[in-house]
């Protein structure tokens, strides 16, 4: 395999001919925020979040999807790009109803510390705020709509690495929605096999383990006594 | 003393846990109290929001037509406004009514339709305040300067705020939502 | 099929035609006011006036002035009716011979005729699209006989390159160029080396009616630009992409794919050669989107039409996986007529860089409603004053918008632009696909805003975030803007969102999504203006 030599942020960097600008630029431990991308799984170029400069093109090219070249002069951080991201992960923001305060995935999620990352104090958009379904008929997992950004991961973990393609997406636009088989209730959908995959690569709260939600949480009343035993026996 | 900083806070639509996280600053409280004054706030005692604030932290979300007008005040009134915390942030808890609908919506399945027993709907906008159809953050009525997000902003954070602002410094940068 | 038997169809053809044919337009405009029941009128009153042995009643495609139909032409006098009435078909008849007629009679010579240099539209109006036979009298099928016979794909790909014929899907790719690279490319590593070609009739843009009134009138055009093309770049099988929305068009397109394959026009060894190629139809199911043509290839292969980034291009890796080579129904209409007479005829008309000629429907505001084809070059006011009449109620003219909901409004103050690529890219629109919307002086251009980012928002896919969100946020300040309850803050705002939707967006469709804001803003920007919130906010500091 021949290699490719280019300049990331200034950086003489050198690539697998194959490799995307992405896999060149973590290798040189340069980072590009990404969300729709996870290792293992085909690119979608969805999330725009990888977004780079690239002199001698005017377009902005998606580093996930982008094949290294010889020469090339690859910009990941400037002004534009920074301004950009931060909108994006703003417009993310706004679509759904993401709540981290009483999220599921609040200090283990992706689209929460992109928000650190990119610099988002605040949401200059409207707040859409859709009813979105959270369907918990699966015995093991539930999703919250409330949370989906879209990015597809779930979709082509199932399809491209377990092999099922029990998830898809129905709908466009903003109105879109994961799906599971023919639109039918996760629990019933017959290809599931509940490996867990797709929640392995939600980015966010939207696939969870089921009683983890604040919703769900069991109380034990029990455990009151088991307390207060504890306290006494300390103080 | 004259030039002491003339601190504020306000307590709109949230559950006042950003309050008890200034609370949390402890013995620092005293520290500030050396250098501002506390000019309105809801644990202390005033009725009408000061003129001349130089430095006021927001915490809640606008829900309703009190936090509205109080909002305004507070902007017309002030020198640096911060939205203290998540609800002021973003909306927050206060905003997940917004996907049940407007107002009267929501109010009918509050207090009628999930009601046990089953309840009257308040009417009574003198005293009690009337809801806005939409729960929006702070920075969607009135100019914000500064924004602390977190669910509640840790007492560090907030201290690191102030300390930076008394300074006269640009504060650190925001910490994650949540 | 060979040369002999295609001349016999033509000759037996021509015998079998009558001495006078009326000429009753059944396209989709004419259809939806009448004309079958007018088409059986027509035919009635010939009979019953005994004179059926000399004339005949023909089913036409589009004559093109649509906002008069239904239209009625005689030949070969060139007798013209507009408006017309089943009831008022004996009186046509009768007035074959210039006796008085209580129809409208139409002008033949009017400038919206005379100002037009038909070559995709030629058989327009003129030819039984449902009859092969009249195709191939009108010449139909000879140059793809003589591609086959007496020129390499080279040949072939090297005579539409010196054509400079330019993609009429709206983005004006070089035609040449794009064949070129399908007909180089190697295609995926493993797996039987294949090609194919594809004609995108997934025309969406509102106002936009060129390409269904191709498809409906000459369907055979179409197919031999298609045969063409596939001999060019070593295709053997055509899909034909046309949205379920058309029924018209898809029912003359089966019926001409049919008639082709009897006659040995499409199928194996095409004249006797070594060349084969099939055509099927796939049907769209109603997504703007799947006009885009990576989104297009996965309608096709039966997968949810989405785009994908490109490159790689369908050229290079196309319908699975294949090189693939995607024109739009206008391009592939063209090249009949550049083979039959010559790359050079072809690039005599137009101006340097946009040759040939361009089909537009004329529609709004405008007192001529319906489909012309000009010579690029054309100015905006030869279309709109001329051969468009202006408004109806004689009002001025605001601006045109050109391009669909990727376009954008160009006022009336540079309606002397030229009608090519380069000039209406640098006015802020695009040639697109050949919408013409007039506006006149009572329309809003923040409401066409509106409207047209409304469009984009409801066939945004959703795959990428800028479109999906953006356009939603664009069309809610719009909206604000409407209803006069936005503040300055927000038009900064949204040409913000205009700026990042444009330049993230995954696929044309968001890209262009913010072209009709954009350039409202620039010309009527006193209109955005004007619709703002006036009371200051009560929020200044101390």
């Amino acid at each position: 395999m021949s290699a490719k030599t280019l300049t990331i942020d200034g950086q003489m960097v050198s690539a697998g001919a194959d490799e995307s600008i992405l896999q060149a630029a973590r290798e040189a431990g340069i980072r590009i925020p990404t969300l729709c991308h996870l290792d293992g799984l085909s690119e979608m170029g969805a999330c725009r979040l990888c977004l780079v400069e690239v002199v001698g093109t005017s377009k902005l090219q998606p580093a996930c999807h982008t094949s290294v070249a010889e020469g090339m002069e690859v910009r990941t951080d400037t002004e534009r790009l920074r301004a950009h991201r931060r909108a994006i992960v703003e417009l993310i923001f706004a679509e759904r109803n993401h709540v981290c305060a009483v999220c599921v995935a609040s200090g283990h999620c992706e689209l929460q510390n992109l928000a650190a990352a990119v610099g988002m104090t605040h949401v200059r958009y409207e707040y859409l705020a859709p009813s979105c379904a959270v369907d918990i008929s699966h015995a093991r997992f539930g999703i919250d709509h409330n949370r989906c950004v879209l990015c597809t991961r779930c979709v082509r973990a199932c399809d491209e690495v377990e092999g099922v393609h029990t998830w898809d997406i129905a709908g466009r636009g903003t109105e879109s929605r994961l799906i599971t088989d023919l639109h039918v209730p996760w629990g019933e959908a017959a290809s599931c096999t509940s490996c867990g995959k797709c929640l392995l690569a939600c980015p966010t709260g939207a696939i969870f383990h089921r009683g983890s939600t604040v919703a769900e949480l069991e109380h034990e009343p029990t455990r009151i006594a088991a307390i207060v035993a504890a306290r006494s026996e300390r103080w | 003393m004259a030039d002491k900083l003339r601190l504020a806070t306000v307590w709109l639509g949230g559950c006042s846990g950003c309050h008890m996280s200034l609370l949390d600053m402890d013995e620092w409280l005293i520290d500030l109290a050396a250098v501002a004054d506390l000019v309105y706030s809801p644990i202390a005692d005033h009725k009408h929001y000061p003129k001349n604030v130089d430095l006021v932290l927001v915490e809640g979300a606008v829900a309703t037509n009190e936090h509205l007008e109080l909002a305004r005040k507070v902007r017309q009134r002030s020198r640096l406004v911060v939205a203290l915390g998540d609800c002021a942030v973003t909306g927050n808890v206060t905003a997940m009514r917004n996907p049940l609908g407007a107002a009267a919506t929501v109010l009918q399945q509050v207090y009628i339709t999930h009601g046990d027993p089953r309840g009257v709907l308040p009417d009574d906008p003198d005293i009690v305040p009337r809801l806005l159809d939409t729960v929006v953050p702070l920075h969607a009525t009135i100019t914000v300067d500064l924004f602390l997000p977190g669910c509640p902003p840790s007492a560090p954070a907030i201290r690191a705020l102030i300390e930076a602002l008394l300074k006269g410094e640009t504060p650190p940068a925001a910490s994650r939502f949540g | 099929m060979d040369l002999t038997e295609l001349h016999g169809i033509a000759e037996r053809e021509r015998a079998r035609r009558k001495a006078i044919r009326i000429h009753c337009c059944t396209s989709l405009g004419c259809h939806a006011s009448g004309a079958l029941e007018l088409q059986r009128r027509l035919e009635a009153a010939v009979e019953a006036a005994g004179r059926a042995d000399t004339v005949e009643v023909v089913g036409v495609g589009c004559i093109g002035f649509c906002g008069h139909g239904p239209l009625v032409s005689v030949e070969p006098s060139g007798l013209l009716f507009e408006r017309v009435t089943p009831e008022q078909a004996p009186d046509i008849v009768a007035a074959l011979d210039g006796g008085p007629c209580a129809a409208q009679r139409g002008d033949p010579n009017h400038p919206f005729f005379s100002r037009q240099l038909l070559v995709v539209r030629r058989n327009g109006g003129r030819i039984d699209p449902e009859r092969i036979e009249e195709y191939i009298a009108a010449g139909g099928y000879q140059a793809l006989y003589d591609v086959l016979h007496d020129q390499s794909p080279a040949e072939v790909i090297d005579a539409i390159t010196r054509s400079g014929l330019r993609g009429r899907g709206g983005a004006g790719y070089p035609t040449g160029l794009k064949w070129a690279t399908v007909a180089k490319s190697k295609g995926a590593p493993q797996g039987a080396p294949r090609k194919f070609v594809v004609c995108n009739g997934d025309e969406g843009d509102p106002g936009a009616f060129m390409d269904r009134s191709i498809l409906e009138s000459d369907p055979h055009l179409v197919l031999e630009g298609m045969s063409i093309a596939a001999y060019a770049v070593g295709a053997d099988q055509g899909f034909l992409y046309v949205r379920g929305e058309y029924p018209l068009a898809i029912q003359r397109l089966s019926k001409a794919i049919t008639q082709a394959r009897k006659h040995g026009l499409l199928g194996s060894q095409i004249f006797d050669t070594a060349f084969d190629f099939k055509v099927e139809i796939r049907v769209g199911a109603g997504a703007f989107v799947c006009g885009e043509e990576t989104a297009l290839i996965a309608s096709i292969e039966g997968r949810r039409g989405q785009p994908r980034p490109r490159p790689p291009y369908p050229a290079e890796r196309g319908l699975w996986g294949c090189p693939t080579l995607i024109n739009n129904v206008e391009t592939f209409a063209n090249i009949a007529p550049i083979i039959s007479r010559g790359a050079d005829w072809y690039a005599g008309i137009g101006t340097a860089k946009s040759r040939g000629t361009k089909v537009f429907a004329l529609a709004g505001k405008i007192r001529n409603t319906g489909l012309i084809e000009v010579p690029m070059g054309i100015t905006l006011r030869e279309i709109v004053e001329e051969l468009g009449g202006g408004t109806a109620d004689g009002s001025p003219v605001k601006a045109v918008q050109t391009g669909g909901p990727s376009g954008g409004c160009i006022p009336a103050s540079l309606f002397d632009t030229p009608v090519d690529y380069e000039s209406l890219a640098a006015v802020g629109s695009i040639m697109g696909s050949g919408g013409m919307v007039v506006m006149d002086d009572a329309t809003s251009m923040v409401e066409i805003a509106r409207f047209y980012m409304e469009f984009c928002m409801d066939e945004s896919c959703g795959k990428c975030v800028p479109c999906r969100v953006g356009t939603v946020q664009m069309h809610h300040l719009l909206d604000r803007i409407c209803n006069g309850e936005a503040t300055p803050a927000e038009i900064v705002q949204l040409e913000e969102l205009c700026q990042l939707v444009r330049e993230t967006s995954l696929c044309g469709l968001g890209q262009s999504a913010p072209n009709p804001v954009l350039s409202t803003l620039r010309y009527f920007r006193d209109e955005y203006e004007e619709r703002l919130r006036h009371e200051a906010l009560a929020e200044e500091a101390p």
